[in-house]
C-alpha cells in the first residue's frame, strides 16, 4: 500500500509543518506586526550553535546534531566553528580552571546578540569535579542563558535546553541588550 | 642474571650503609638514599656494565605530613631495558628546605615530570632548566597535592554539605 503524502495546504490538512505567525493584522496579501516580533522569529529559527565540547556532553551534541536526533529540523543546520559567526554558545563539558580563560575569550569574540548554554553538570556548577583543578560552573567567568542538568543530558534534554533557548530569542526585545539591566550584567562579569 | 640480591649489593658495595630501606614488594624493589646523593645513585645505576638502568620511567612525589622532618619523599621509577628490571628509588626531604637536585642532566624526561612534581607537591629541584607550573594555573599559590589541602574546590559559596554527606546533622 502506498504511503499517503499529506502536503503542507495550509488550512487543507490537518498536518500542520508552519506554526501560526505573531499577532498582527493579516488581510490579502499582507501582513502587519510589531518589528521585534519578526526579528525575534527570524533570530528563533536561525540560531548558529558554537559547540564547545570538551568531554561526553560533546558526544551527547554529536548524537544531537546527527540524523537521528537532528537539531538542524529547529534552524541550526550550520554548526559553526568561528564564534564570530555563531549566535548560541554550547558549553558542553567540564571545564577546567586553565580553560576558563579560553571560554571566556571565545564568548568575548561572538558578536551581540550572543547567548550561552551550558549544557551538563560539569559545565553548569562543576558536577562530580569538586576539586581545586575545575571550575565550579561556567557562569563563574561568563553570563549563561540556559542550563541543562544531566550526567550527560541525553539528546532530548540538549533538544529541549535548545527550544528554551529559541523561545528566549524569540521573546527578547530589541531593546534588552542595550538596557542598564544588561550593562550592569555584563559588568559583573567584569566585560567591556 | 640481574636480581633484586645483586642489585642490592652492588649498591651496598658502591654506597655503604648510605643506602638503606630496600623492601619489595610484587617482585619490585624500592630503598632510599639521603637526598644529597639522589643523583650519585641514580648515576651510578646509570653507568655501571650490569645494572643499567637507563630509562626513568617516572618520577614523583609523596607527602607523609607524619613523618617530621621527612615529610616529602621523591620517587624515582627506574627501568632497565636490557634485563627488563625495575627499580624504585627513594629520597626524602623535609618540607621547610624541599631542595633535591635535579636529574635533568641524567635523563632528559625528568624535566617535565620534575616540573610536574613541583607543581603538586612543590619539591624545589635545584638545576633544573625551567621550573614552573606545568598543569595548574599559574596564579595557583599553593601545592594541590599537599595533604593539608582539601580536596574539594574552595571557592563554592553554594554548597550544602548535608546534601553531600559531609557534616550536617545527618
Amino acid at each position: 500500500m502506498a504511503r499517503p503524502v499529506q502536503y503542507n495546504i495550509y488550512g487543507q490538512t490537518d498536518v500542520k509543518l508552519v506554526k501560526e505567525g505573531p499577532e498582527g493584522y493579516a488581510g490579502e496579501g499582507f501582513f502587519t506586526t510589531s518589528l521585534d516580533k519578526v526579528v525575534g522569529l527570524a533570530r528563533k529559527n536561525s540560531i548558529w550553535p558554537l559547540p564547545f565540547a570538551t568531554s561526553c556532553c560533546g558526544i551527547e551534541f554529536m548524537a544531537t546534531m546527527a540524523s537521528h536526533y537532528d537539531l538542524s529540523r529547529f534552524g541550526s543546520e550550520r554548526v559553526g566553528f568561528s564564534p564570530r559567526q555563531c549566535d548560541l554558545m554550547m558549553v558542553m563539558g567540564t571545564i577546567a580552571k586553565k580553560m576558563a580563560p579560553v571560554v571566556r575569550q571565545v564568548y568575548l569574540q561572538m558578536a551581540e546578540p550572543r547567548r550561552v548554554m551550558a549544557v551538563g553538570a560539569c559545565a553548569s556548577s562543576g558536577g562530580i569535579f569538586d576539586t581545586y583543578s575545575v571550575l565550579q560552573g561556567i557562569d563563574q567567568v561568563i553570563p549563561v542563558d540556559v542550563y541543562v542538568p544531566g550526567c550527560p543530558p541525553r539528546p532530548e534534554a540538549i533538544i529541549d535546553g535548545f527550544m528554551r533557548v529559541q523561545e528566549l530569542v524569540h521573546n527578547e526585545s530589541l531593546r534588552r541588550r542595550t538596557s542598564d539591566k544588561y550593562k550592569d550584567l555584563m559588568n559583573a562579569y567584569g566585560i567591556q | 642474571m640481574l636480581t633484586n640480591e645483586s642489585i642490592q649489593q652492588k649498591l651496598t658495595e658502591k654506597f655503604g650503609d648510605q643506602v638503606t630501606g630496600f623492601t619489595e614488594s610484587f617482585g619490585m624493589m624500592s630503598f632510599e638514599a639521603p637526598k644529597d646523593l639522589n643523583l650519585k645513585v641514580l648515576q651510578f645505576l646509570y653507568d655501571d656494565e650490569e645494572l643499567q638502568f637507563r630509562f626513568l620511567s617516572d618520577l614523583q612525589a609523596v607527602h607523609y605530613p607524619d613523618q617530621i622532618g621527612r615529610e616529602l619523599a621523591v620517587v624515582y621509577h627506574l627501568h632497565n631495558l636490557v634485563s627488563n628490571v625495575r627499580l624504585r628509588f627513594k629520597v626524602f626531604t623535609n618540607i621547610q628546605t624541599p631542595d633535591v637536585f635535579s636529574a635533568t642532566a641524567l635523563f632528559s624526561s625528568a624535566n617535565w615530570m620534575e616540573r610536574e612534581t613541583y607543581d603538586f607537591f612543590g619539591v624545589n629541584f635545584v638545576g633544573h632548566p625551567n621550573l614552573k607550573r606545568i598543569l595548574n594555573v599559574d596564579e595557583m599559590d599553593y601545592f594541590p597535592m599537599r595533604k593539608e589541602f582539601p580536596l574539594e574546590d574552595q571557592t563554592r559559596i553554594d554548597k550544602d554539605d548535608e546534601m553531600f554527606g559531609r557534616g550536617g546533622t545527618f
